[in-house]
């Protein structure tokens, strides 16, 4: 196996007196599809925000390709991390949100534009072509000069999958991607994500209320429970065969069809 | 009383060309606030709480006091201040005093602005690892600004009408004008009139053109910022 992409260690995280994670050890290989289930406010969105330099740990530390996301060495002493460690790790994240957060002022294809042309410095003709390529791999080919208002909460989902692949990163989380879409719309958004799990090389986190959606796509399915993974593995054992009370009691809430 | 339009006629070249001065001096003032205005809101942003609170009293103290008490503070006091003062011709009192000033107003329309723009827009920038600067030029401002517009509009002509104070340290524009002609010739109503006249009509079309924008800015932005 190899070395793994992303490591928690025995991370923790509080929002004033409120514990929302209670030690998370959680290894992520490269190219691994995991998928993160649990009742709402179990911690799983805190899981990936703290990836994603949204939010800083309390305690315990994440490293991301060997190096330590949220402390570096200065003078022997590992000291907090200021931006431009952040800056240097982050490129390796790249993150699709449960409101889509697209840039109201912008086209979709600026949108897809903006980022590699301003942080990764490429030329703006390579960025375009790339950009109307992805846009059409999610669909929106003939959408491209469109402001977000004028697109569906779905084909701006798929917008906002196309921006962050932009930039190539080596891991991406998946907010709950799904949950502000409307029933008939949360398909084609997951077909995307499917496409995307099956080119392979890019390991994801996925937080989801999609079950059957984690039974088929996840390589690894992990249940949070009041701050702490309660229970992991395959995910025919987790939530087909669940061992544990609590997951059981969550899962009966949905219902999976294998 | 006895109205003459002679008098009346004679003034208006002569208040024109004051005219200018109250058009410069205002333009100057109001870019001068434009600026530094942002000036307090990143004082606003500075993660020391300390700063962050001396720089609030200030602007909160700038804002409570009346602008002709710091007009005459940067003109008539500060000069006398040993070390630090510097006596200033009055032009540049006048765009320092009444700039400071507005640009507290000025801060608080662009904080508005800011705050308007959802936190999701931050996020997603961070996402996307632009920098610190990349985020306020290319996401944040763009979205905050517009908005304020007819905001901002309003406090062009509300400066516009207060440049006058201007005259009190010797600014000859249209009130300087009109005053001195008045006391020369002991006829003050109608170079006054003149002033007043000249100012209607520069500041009505003034308040149509930004009723005007506003409506343009408030269409244009239901339709971009229905939830994206």
């Amino acid at each position: 196996m190899d070395e793994p992409i992303v490591k928690y260690k025995d991370v923790h995280k509080s929002f004033g007196d409120i514990e929302v994670l209670k030690g998370i050890d959680l290894d992520i290989q490269p190219a691994e599809k995991v998928a993160l289930i649990g009742p709402s406010g179990s911690g799983k969105t805190t899981i990936i925000r703290m990836l994603m330099t949204l939010e800083e740990p309390t305690m315990g530390v994440i490293d991301v390709g060997g190096r330590n996301l949220w402390q570096m060495e200065k003078k022997g002493e590992w000291v907090r991390a200021d931006d431009s460690h952040l800056h240097s790790i982050r490129g390796d994240i790249g993150m699709v949100f449960q409101h889509f957060n697209l840039f109201p002022h912008m086209t979709i294809l600026e949108n897809c534009m903006l980022a590699p042309v301003l942080v990764k410095n490429e030329s703006k003709k390579e960025v375009k072509a790339t950009s109307v390529e992805m846009l059409e791999k999610v669909g929106l080919g003939d959408k491209i000069d469109l402001y977000p208002a004028q697109l569906s909460g779905g084909q701006k989902q798929r917008v906002a999958m196309a921006r962050a692949l932009m930039m190539r990163p080596k891991v991406m989380l998946f907010d709950e991607v799904t949950s502000a879409l409307d029933p008939e719309l949360v398909g084609e958004v997951l077909e995307v994500i499917r496409d995307l799990a099956k080119e392979g090389e890019m390991a994801m986190i996925l937080v989801t209320h999609e079950m059957d959606f984690a039974l088929d796509i996840a390589d690894r399915v992990v249940f949070l429970n009041d701050g702490v993974i309660e229970e992991e593995g395959h995910p025919e054992d987790i939530l087909v065969n669940p061992k544990s009370e609590r997951l059981q009691d969550f899962l009966s809430r949905f219902t999976v069809n294998r | 009383m006895n109205w003459s339009w002679t008098v009346f006629f004679e003034t208006i070249p002569l208040i024109s060309k004051g005219l200018w001065i109250t058009v410069g001096l205002t333009l100057a003032c109001y870019l001068f606030a434009a600026i530094f205005g942002f000036f307090w809101v990143f004082m606003s942003r500075i993660p020391s709480k300390i700063v962050r609170s001396i720089f609030g009293w200030i602007a909160e103290f700038i804002r409570s006091t009346p602008p002709l008490v710091q007009l005459f503070f940067i003109f008539y006091a500060w000069p006398v201040i040993p070390v630090v003062g510097v006596s200033l011709n009055p032009f540049v009192a006048a765009i320092l005093g009444l700039g400071i000033h507005f640009s507290t107003y000025m801060s608080e329309v662009y904080r508005s602005g800011i705050e308007s723009v959802d936190k999701g827009q931050w996020e997603a920038s961070t996402a996307l690892n632009l920098s610190t600067r990349q985020k306020w030029t290319k996401i944040i401002l763009p979205q905050a600004i517009p908005p304020t517009i007819p905001m901002l509009g309003n406090y062009l002509i509300i400066m516009f009408k207060e440049v006058p104070l201007a005259s009190t340290i010797g600014v000859v524009a249209m009130l300087h004008i009109a005053n001195d002609y008045g006391s020369q010739y002991y006829k003050f109503v109608e170079p006054l009139t003149v002033v007043a006249l000249f100012f209607l009509l520069l500041s009505y079309p003034s308040a149509i053109l930004i009723s005007k924008l506003e409506k343009k800015y408030n269409r244009k932005f239901d339709k971009k910022a229905m939830t994206s």
